[in-house]
C-alpha cells in the first residue's frame, strides 16, 4: 500500500511557521527555503481536485523540465508543477523558462526617495532581483500599503509594532520621500540600539544565557553593555567582530570577553564552532570529526581554527558572602596561556594528525610569541572581498526577508549555491567599500523594491513560496514569525505602557528575560544550544490565550490603556478604530466593525466586550505576524 | 496559573454553556462531537516510547563492555536475564528486564555534530537544505494520532526535550513539549466564563478569516489550527495523563523519583491515554571529560532505575507487546579514552537499545571489533531502528510521503526492519 500525502495537507501545516526548533546559530532566520537542489527525477507533486489550485497562471513556471512535464502529462489545471529539481549538492540554476508565453511587464520600481550612494546600490538590487523575476516569468505583488509596510519595518528595525499616532502621522505625511526617512528616523532611534543588541546577545551566548556559568547574569548584562555601545555608536561591523574574537580581561571591564567565555568548555571546541559560523557564515563544526559531506572541507580545517582558540581560558574568581556563608560570583575574566606549535586532531582512520593555525591561505605563526586570536582577528577583517562581509549581508539580508541568499544564512560555501550570487557578492563588497556600516547595509536593503511590496500574493507569483523548499525570488514579502522579544516589546506599544511610565524598558529586559524562559529548552550538549518552543506550537497558543502577559495586555483597571481608551471621548467607531490601529496598524473593515459591534452588544459590560475585541486581536495570526 | 483543569470549569460545564451560545463558532464545533469519555480509550493500542539520550552517550560503557581491551575503560560486564548478552555492572537492575529488552551493536550512522546527528538519528535522514524532514513521532503521529478520533491531547508529546522538526509533516504533528513534572503552563482560563472564551473566539475566526483569505501563505492558517487544538487540548480530560504525581508513590519509587523517572511514568500514563509517540528525554551525556566518574555516580543510576522500571510495568500491565522501547543518542563516543579521561564524539561503531513491541528480544544484534573501533559485519543505520519500530506498530514500510517540493520521501528513509528482531 502506498500512501501519499496530499499536498494540500502538508502545505497548510508548513511555512515559517513550522520551525519551532531554532539552534542558537540561526536563532534569528526562522523560516525554511532550500536551493532548489533535489532530484531531476522527483516527480511533481500530486495534487487532489478537493484542493485550490495554485497553478492559474500556466505560465508561471519556474524551468523548462516543468513545462515539459506538463504538456506530457495532459492533465490540465489542477495540478500543481513543482519547480524541477537538481541533484542534492549541484544546486545549478534553474534554466530560464524559455518556453514562455509572454514576458511579463514591469513598471519603474517604486521609489522610496533615497538618493545619492544609497539610491545606485538599491538600484542594482533591483535589476539583479527583477532578473529573477523576468527569467523566471513571474510577476511582483503590489507595494505594501503605507500601513503594512510601517509595521513591518518597525519590527525588523527596532523590534516593535509602531505606536498609533506614528501609523496616523506616516499615512497622512505626502513627502514622496517618506519611506526613506522613516527608515532614517528607525535607525536613530534608541530601539534599533536595544533590538540590536538583543539579537546578537542571542546569537552570541543564546537565550538561556550563562547556563551553568558561574555569574551568568552579568556576564549577560556585561556583553550587552558591550554591544550597545556598538550600535549606538555604529561601530564598523568588522571593528566589533575584531574586538569579539580577540577579546582579553574582565568580564566587566571589557564586555566582549563574554561571548568567547560562553564557549570556552570542551576543548574550546564550542568557540570555534560558533565563531565560524556567526561571523564568517561556514559551519565547520561537522569537519570536527571528518571531511565536510559536501564539499571538499578537509577535516583539518576544523581544527586549524580550533586551534587559534587555544591560547586562551577562562578564570571564574569566587568571593565569600557572609549573609549566606557560601562562595559566590566575584568575576570572571580571559586571560592568555601559553600555546605553542599545532593541535593534535584524531581522523577516522585514528591516525592522530597535526593542525596549524591559519586562515583561508594565510598561516599564522604558530610560536608561543603570536597572539593568534588577534592575528585570526586582523585576517578575516582584511582585503575587499571578505567572507566575514558576505556572511554578514546574507544574514542581514535573511533577518529583513525571512530567507537569506542561503538556506540556512550561516551554511555558505560551495555545498550551498547562492539565490543571488551576483546580488551576495557585490553587496558584500559594497558592504566592505562602505567600511561595514551596518546602517547603510540596513538602508539598503530596505529602501530596495522588493522591501516595499505587500505580503499578499498574487496568482503571478504564487509560486514563490520558499517555504515549499524553492529558491526565493522576492516577488512579495515573506510573512515572518515575531520572536519572542518582539512580540513582548509591541505588547508595551500596544497598551502604551512605555508612555504611561507602567513600564521602562529597562525593566522590560529584565522581566523579558525571565518570562522568555518558558519557551527555552536546553539540548542536553555541552555546546550551548538550545531550542524555543515559542514558534507556531501549542504552548505558545496557550501563552498567548491564557498567559499572564496577554491578560495584563487587556486589564481594564484604572489607569490602564483599556480604560484610558474606553474613558477618553470618541464614539464607538472611533474606539475600534484605536484597538486596531494599535494591534495591527490598520483600520478595521466593515465586516470587522459588524463583529465587533455585536461582541460589545453581547457582553454583559462594554469594557468586557472590548477587553474580549483586544484579546482576539492580539492573539490573531495577523498580529503575531510580521508580514 | 497552571491549573490543569480549574475546577470551576469541567469539560462537560464548558460544553453546557458552549451550547447556551447562539452561535457557535465553527472551530469551536468539533467539541461537541466528541466525547468527554476518556475510559473508553482501548487499552491495547500500539505506541513507541523513544528514550532521547541528548549529548551522546557512551554506549562502549553501557551495552557492549570492551573487557581486555586499552579502550575498555573502568567498567565490568555483568549477565543479564538474557542469556547471551552482558552490560554494564552499572545497569543491574535493567539487566533483569533481558527479556524484554535488545541492543543493536552495530549501528554506522556517520554524523558526529551534535545538531546533525540528532537530525539524522530522529529523521533517518541526513539534513539537507532543500526538505526538512520530520522526526519520527512526528510520522507516528501522523499514521496512528490520526486514526485515533478520541484522542483530545496531542499525538506526539516530547517530555523534558524538543525533539526535532515536525518537517514537512507539519504542526499537527508536531513535538508537544511538557516538562517531567507535569504542569502544562497556561493551559486554565483562570475561571474565565466560558461564554467570554466564546466570543472571543468568534471574534477571532473574523480576523484570522480576513487575514487568510489575503493569501500570504500557509502560515496563517497554520497559526488558526494550533488554536484550535490548544483549546481543544484546555478542556479534556484526557490531561489527567500528565499528572504523574497522582501515581502511587511507590510506583515512583519503582521509576526512579527523579525527572528522568517521572517522564517515563508520565510516558506510561500517555500511552494509556492513547498518545503513540512519546519522547523522553535525558541529557547529560556530553562526556568529553571525566566520563567514569559521572556514569556511576550520575547518570547511570537514573537511567537503570527509569529503564527497569517502565519495562517492568508495562510488563505487569500487559502492555509489554504493543509498545515499543527505543533508546539513543545522537552518536556514541569514541572508544580511545583522552587525556581527560573522556570520551569524545563518535559515531562510527555504536549501540542503540530496543525493546518491547512484541519484537523477538533478549539478544544483542550485531557486534563491534575487540576495540570497538568498527562494526563487524552488517551496519545498521537510523532508518532500520525506525523501519523496525514502524513494523512494530503496525505503519506499511511502503509508505511514501510528497515533500513540499515534490520529492517522494519513503517512510524511514528505506530503512529495512532488522530481521533478528522481528523473526
Amino acid at each position: 500500500m502506498v500512501t501519499v500525502i496530499r499536498q494540500s495537507h502538508a502545505r497548510r501545516w508548513m511555512g515559517t511557521f513550522a520551525i519551532c526548533v531554532v539552534t542558537l546559530g540561526a536563532a534569528w532566520v526562522t523560516g525554511s527555503w532550500s536551493a532548489d537542489a533535489a532530484d531531476k527525477k522527483a516527480p511533481a507533486g500530486k495534487k487532489t481536485a478537493t484542493e485550490k489550485s495554485t497553478d492559474d497562471a500556466p505560465e508561471a513556471k519556474l524551468d523548462k523540465k516543468s513545462v515539459e512535464k506538463k504538456t506530457a502529462d495532459k492533465k490540465p489545471a489542477k495540478k500543481a508543477e513543482k519547480p524541477a529539481e537538481s541533484k542534492e549538492g549541484e544546486s545549478k540554476e534553474a534554466a530560464p523558462a524559455e518556453a514562455a508565453a509572454k514576458p511579463i511587464q514591469l513598471k519603474e520600481p517604486y521609489s522610496t526617495g533615497a538618493s545619492g550612494s544609497i539610491a545606485e546600490t538599491v538600484a542594482f538590487i533591483n535589476e539583479k532581483v527583477r532578473l529573477g523575476w523576468t527569467e523566471n516569468n513571474i510577476e511582483p505583488s503590489a507595494v505594501a500599503e503605507d500601513g503594512e509596510w510601517l509595521r513591518r519595518v518597525y519590527l525588523d528595525i527596532v523590534g516593535h509594532v509602531p505606536p498609533v499616532e506614528e501609523v496616523d502621522a506616516f499615512i497622512a505625511d505626502k513627502d514622496k520621500a517618506k519611506r526613506a526617512l522613516m527608515i532614517d528616523q528607525l535607525l536613530d532611534d534608541p530601539g534599533y540600539v536595544r533590538s540590536w543588541t538583543t539579537n546578537w546577545t542571542n546569537l552570541l551566548i543564546g537565550r538561556g544565557g550563562g547556563g551553568a556559568n558561574m555569574g551568568g547574569p552579568q556576564r549577560r548584562a556585561a556583553l550587552m553593555k558591550f554591544l550597545r555601545e556598538g550600535f549606538a555608536k555604529n561601530l564598523p561591523w568588522d571593528k566589533i567582530v575584531y574586538d569579539l574574537v580577540s577579546a582579553e580581561g574582565r568580564y566587566d571591564e571589557n564586555g566582549a570577553v563574554n561571548f568567547l567565555m560562553a564557549h570556552l568548555n570542551d576543548g574550546q571546541v564550542p568557540a570555534t564552532a560558533i565563531t565560524a559560523k556567526l561571523f564568517l557564515g561556514l559551519q565547520v563544526q561537522c569537519t570536527q570529526c571528518h571531511n565536510h559531506p559536501f564539499n571538499d572541507w578537509k577535516q583539518n580545517q576544523f581544527w586549524e581554527y580550533n586551534s587559534i582558540f587555544k591560547q586562551c581560558r577562562e578564570n571564574v574568581v569566587q568571593k565569600y558572602d557572609e549573609k549566606t556563608g557560601r562562595m559566590v560570583f566575584d568575576y570572571a575574566e580571559l586571560v592568555p596561556q601559553t600555546f605553542e606549535g599545532p593541535v593534535y586532531f584524531e581522523p577516522r582512520n585514528g591516525l592522530m594528525k597535526v593542525a596549524y593555525p591559519r586562515y583561508e591561505e594565510h598561516e599564522i605563526d604558530p610560536g608561543p610569541d603570536t597572539n593568534r586570536r588577534k592575528e585570526f582577528a586582523k585576517l578575516i577583517t582584511t582585503g575587499e572581498k571578505t567572507q566575514l562581509a558576505d556572511a554578514m549581508v546574507n544574514r542581514m539580508w535573511g533577518h529583513f526577508f525571512g530567507y537569506g541568499f542561503t538556506k540556512p544564512v550561516d551554511d555558505m560555501g560551495p555545498h550551498n549555491l547562492a539565490s543571488h550570487p551576483e546580488l551576495l557578492e557585490k553587496l558584500g563588497t559594497d558592504f566592505v567599500k562602505a567600511k561595514y556600516d551596518l546602517k547603510q547595509l540596513i538602508r539598503w536593503i530596505c529602501n530596495s523594491e522588493a522591501y516595499q511590496l505587500t505580503s499578499k500574493m498574487t496568482p503571478k507569483n504564487e509560486i514563490d513560496n520558499p517555504a515549499n523548499g524553492e529558491r526565493p525570488k522576492f516577488t512579495h514579502m515573506y510573512v515572518k514569525s515575531m520572536t519572542a522579544e518582539q512580540l513582548y516589546d509591541s505588547l508595551i506599544i500596544a497598551t502604551n505602557a512605555h508612555k504611561s511610565g507602567r513600564s521602562n524598558w529597562e525593566q522590560a529586559e529584565t522581566q523579558r528575560r525571565m518570562w522568555m524562559q518558558q519557551f527555552v529548552l536546553a539540548f542536553g550538549t555541552d555546546e550551548n544550544d538550545e531550542s524555543t518552543t515559542f514558534n507556531g506550537t501549542i504552548p505558545q497558543a496557550l501563552m498567548m490565550m491564557n498567559g499572564e502577559l496577554v491578560a495584563n495586555a487587556i486589564n481594564a483597571n484604572k489607569g490602564s490603556y483599556l480604560n484610558t481608551v474606553l474613558s477618553d471621548k470618541g464614539n464607538e467607531a472611533t474606539k475600534l478604530r484605536e484597538l486596531y490601529m494599535s494591534a495591527l496598524s490598520r483600520q478595521p473593515t466593515s465586516k470587522e466593525i459588524a463583529a465587533a459591534k455585536s461582541l460589545v452588544k453581547k457582553a454583559k459590560t462594554p469594557i468586557e466586550g472590548y477587553q474580549d475585541l483586544f484579546w482576539a486581536l492580539l492573539n490573531s495570526n495577523e498580529f503575531i505576524f510580521n508580514h | 496559573m497552571s491549573l490543569i483543569i480549574p475546577s470551576d470549569m469541567s469539560r462537560r460545564h464548558f460544553m453546557q454553556h458552549m451550547a447556551t451560545s447562539v452561535a457557535m463558532v465553527p472551530g469551536m464545533q468539533f467539541l461537541s462531537h466528541l466525547k468527554a469519555n476518556a475510559e473508553t480509550v482501548k487499552k491495547k493500542q500500539k505506541a513507541c516510547i523513544l528514550m532521547w539520550m541528548g549529548g551522546g552517550p557512551p554506549t562502549i560503557d553501557l551495552w557492549d563492555l570492551k573487557p581486555g581491551s586499552k579502550n575498555g575503560g573502568e567498567f565490568k560486564p555483568i549477565k543479564t536475564a538474557a542469556p547471551s548478552v552482558e552490560i554494564s555492572e552499572h545497569l543491574p537492575e535493567t539487566a533483569k528486564q533481558f527479556k524484554n529488552l535488545s541492543i543493536v551493536r552495530s549501528m554506522s550512522t556517520r554524523e558526529a555534530d551534535h545538531g546533525r546527528g540528532r537530525y539524522f538519528m530522529h529523521t533517518a535522514f541526513v539534513p539537507n537544505p532543500t526538505v526538512v524532514h520530520p522526526t519520527f513521532g512526528s510520522v507516528v503521529s501522523h499514521e496512528l494520532g490520526g486514526k485515533r478520533p478520541e484522542l483530545e491531547i496531542p499525538s506526539f508529546v516530547s517530555i523534558d526535550g524538543g525533539s526535532e522538526s515536525p518537517g514537512f509533516l507539519g504542526m499537527t504533528n508536531a513535538p508537544f513539549t511538557v516538562g517531567s513534572n507535569g504542569n502544562i503552563l497556561n493551559a486554565g482560563t483562570d475561571g474565565l466564563d466560558p461564554s467570554r472564551m466564546n466570543n472571543r473566539f468568534q471574534m477571532l475566526d473574523v480576523i484570522e478569516g480576513g487575514f487568510i483569505g489575503s493569501k500570504r501563505g500557509e502560515a496563517p492558517q497554520s497559526h488558526k489550527d494550533i488554536y484550535k487544538r490548544a483549546l481543544n487540548l484546555m478542556t479534556s480530560k484526557q490531561m489527567e495523563a500528565f499528572k504523574v504525581d497522582k501515581e502511587d508513590p511507590k510506583m515512583l519509587e519503582m521509576y526512579g523519583n527523579n525527572a528522568f523517572g517521572k517522564g517515563c511514568l508520565m510516558a506510561r500514563r500517555l500511552v494509556e491515554t492513547g498518545v503513540p509517540f512519546i519522547e523522553v528525554n535525558l541529557g547529560g551525556w556530553d562526556l568529553h571529560a571525566n566520563v567514569f566518574d559521572t556514569l556511576a555516580n550520575q547518570r547511570l543510576p537514573v537511567l537503570d532505575k527509569g529503564i527497569a522500571g517502565l519495562t517492568q510495568d508495562l510488563t505487569d500491565r500487559g502492555m509489554i507487546d504493543d509498545v515499543v522501547i527505543v533508546w539513543m543518542g545522537e552518536f556514541a563516543r569514541t572508544p580511545r579514552i583522552n587525556q581527560d579521561v573522556g570520551r569524545d564524539h563518535w559515531a562510527a561503531s555504536w549501540s542503540v537499545m530496543i525493546g518491547g513491541g512484541g519484537l523477538k528480544n533478549g539478544q544483542a544484534v550485531g557486534a563491534t571489533d575487540k576495540d570497538g573501533l568498527s562494526v563487524e559485519g552488517q551496519a545498521y543505520l537510523p532508518g532500520d531502528i525506525w523501519a523496525t519500530v514502524a513494523h512494530a506498530l503496525g505503519i506499511p514500510l511502503d509508505t511514501v510521503y510528497t515533500s513540499k517540493n515534490g520529492r517522494p520521501i519513503k517512510i524511514a528513509n528505506s530503512g529495512n526492519p532488522i530481521k533478528q528482531l522481528i523473526g
